[in-house]
């Protein structure tokens, strides 16, 4: 019940924001991150955005997994 | 969302299993992963199989519609009855058994029921239907709660007056404090659930490990989070720290999302709860605070309610604990299927029977 989807904000009206889920936009309430920025990526749960997606971690984890393909080719 | 081929997946997994494998050693532990989210990825992933068998995952209480107590279910089927009243949920619910119906059964006697994917769309169905009192069944945890708090905002300030709340929210924070202080978990450390986190932070869980010794890793929901996570928890316990770490910092900052919290806490506030299998633990769920109440569909609605009865023989308060695997369950695969449930458990598509029926083809023998 807790999933969530990522999507990236496309505009702003007050608090709804259209966002892109996979191609597709739809109407999302911006109540509880409503310092949501057009541009953003934002976590999607129950029709409302709840937590923004954090570029530079997300790069950082990608960065650690793909490193991890050199150790296991050594071991 | 993490961009990588098979092949990267497959290396950093091997990466990880090695790891695991070397770091349990001969010891045995049991790693409870307590979202219903992360027990159904984990089965998607088949990483109980990439696991040594000397590290166990179990599945913990968070499947919000498997704790959710009979009577509730119970006192929603009475409210679908009533002739000018309008039932808003989410299609989980449908077919969670109450003492002897079942919301899918009372839909199809003709009781009005919609299915919403968000709160909004109940109060929407509200402006929509104004001779109707429509009620939304609002369960959930910490995810999924601030959600029905910002519906009810929004009704208030918009004067809809025919948008009722049935609530049944609960708290992940003490459901573990429960687990860990009865005495019989044998937990050796907890895979956190990563939106709950995104939602409250880090803070809620620190008792884990101060009061408790038990490390604790945020975890995201791709299976190399999951084996990360897993590597985590094992490096801690091999070190003999415990601590909560994170995981899943691309969604969960420490500090959780504190506009969220605030709407949350504006509408409700804690109260002791009963959870299904488990029993009433303390400070686990919410009540709309007096301003609110208004809202409440059991204090301004009068229902009468079937005496509340438990299925018998079902295993599902030992599951939630993580104290019986599914398949120990006499009911399991003979009486209880997905689609003739006994138990909550069978019936979510994140309850631990559930997943162990769908994914766990030749792993069990019924």
């Amino acid at each position: 019940m807790c999933l969530a989807v990522p999507g990236k904000v496309l505009e702003r009206q007050d608090m709804l924001a259209t966002i892109e889920v996979g191609g597709v936009t739809r109407k999302v309430s911006l109540m509880l991150l409503p310092e949501t920025q057009v541009g953003d990526f934002v976590l999607i749960h129950a029709g409302f955005a709840v937590q923004r997606i954090d570029e530079e971690e997300a790069e950082k984890t990608l960065a650690l997994f793909k490193e991890l393909e050199q150790y296991a080719a050594n071991e | 969302m993490l961009q990588m081929n098979n092949e990267e997946i497959r290396k950093a997994a091997d990466f990880f299993t090695h790891e695991i494998a070397k770091l349990a050693g001969d010891k045995s532990f049991r790693l409870m992963e307590v979202c219903g989210t992360h027990t159904v990825a984990i089965f998607k992933a088949g990483i109980r199989q990439l696991l040594p068998e000397n590290v166990q995952l179990v599945s913990g209480p968070g499947c919000p519609v498997c704790v959710t107590p009979n009577e509730y279910l119970d006192t929603a089927i009475a409210f679908s009855r009533k002739s000018d009243v309008m039932i808003a949920t989410f299609g989980d619910m449908l077919k969670v058994p109450g003492s002897s119906s079942t919301l899918a059964a009372e839909k199809a006697q003709g009781a009005d029921i919609r299915i919403v994917y968000s709160s909004l769309e109940g109060l929407e169905l509200a402006k929509r239907y104004p001779d109707k009192k429509v009620i939304f069944l609002a369960v959930g945890f910490e995810t999924t709660a601030p959600t029905a708090a910002a519906a009810i905002l929004m009704a208030e300030a918009e004067k809809v007056a025919n948008f009722y709340v049935l609530s049944s929210h609960k708290l992940v924070p003490p459901a573990l404090r429960a687990l860990l202080s009865s005495g019989d978990s044998k937990v050796h450390g907890f895979l956190l659930p990563g939106h709950v986190s995104a939602m409250i932070g880090l803070t809620p869980y620190e008792f884990l490990s101060k009061e408790y010794n038990t490390p604790a890793v945020v975890a995201g929901f791709e299976p190399l989070d999951i084996l990360q996570s897993v590597y985590m928890l094992l490096r801690q316990l091999d070190c003999g720290v415990a601590k909560v770490e994170n995981q899943y910092r691309r969604i969960v900052p420490k500090e959780g999302n504190p506009a969220a919290c605030e709407v949350l806490s504006t509408v409700y506030q804690a109260a002791d709860a009963q959870w299904r299998g488990i029993g009433h633990l303390k400070n686990s769920g919410l009540v709309m605070r007096e301003k609110y109440q208004k809202f409440d569909a059991l204090l301004n609605i009068p229902v009468t309610v079937e005496e509340t009865k438990e299925a018998k023989g079902c295993q599902c308060g030992s599951v939630l604990r993580g104290l019986m695997l599914p398949t120990s369950c006499p009911l399991f695969g003979k009486t209880c299927k997905p689609e003739h449930p006994v138990g909550s458990c069978m019936v979510s598509i994140e309850g631990t029977c559930a997943a162990w029926y769908k994914y766990g083809a030749g792993r069990w023998q019924v």
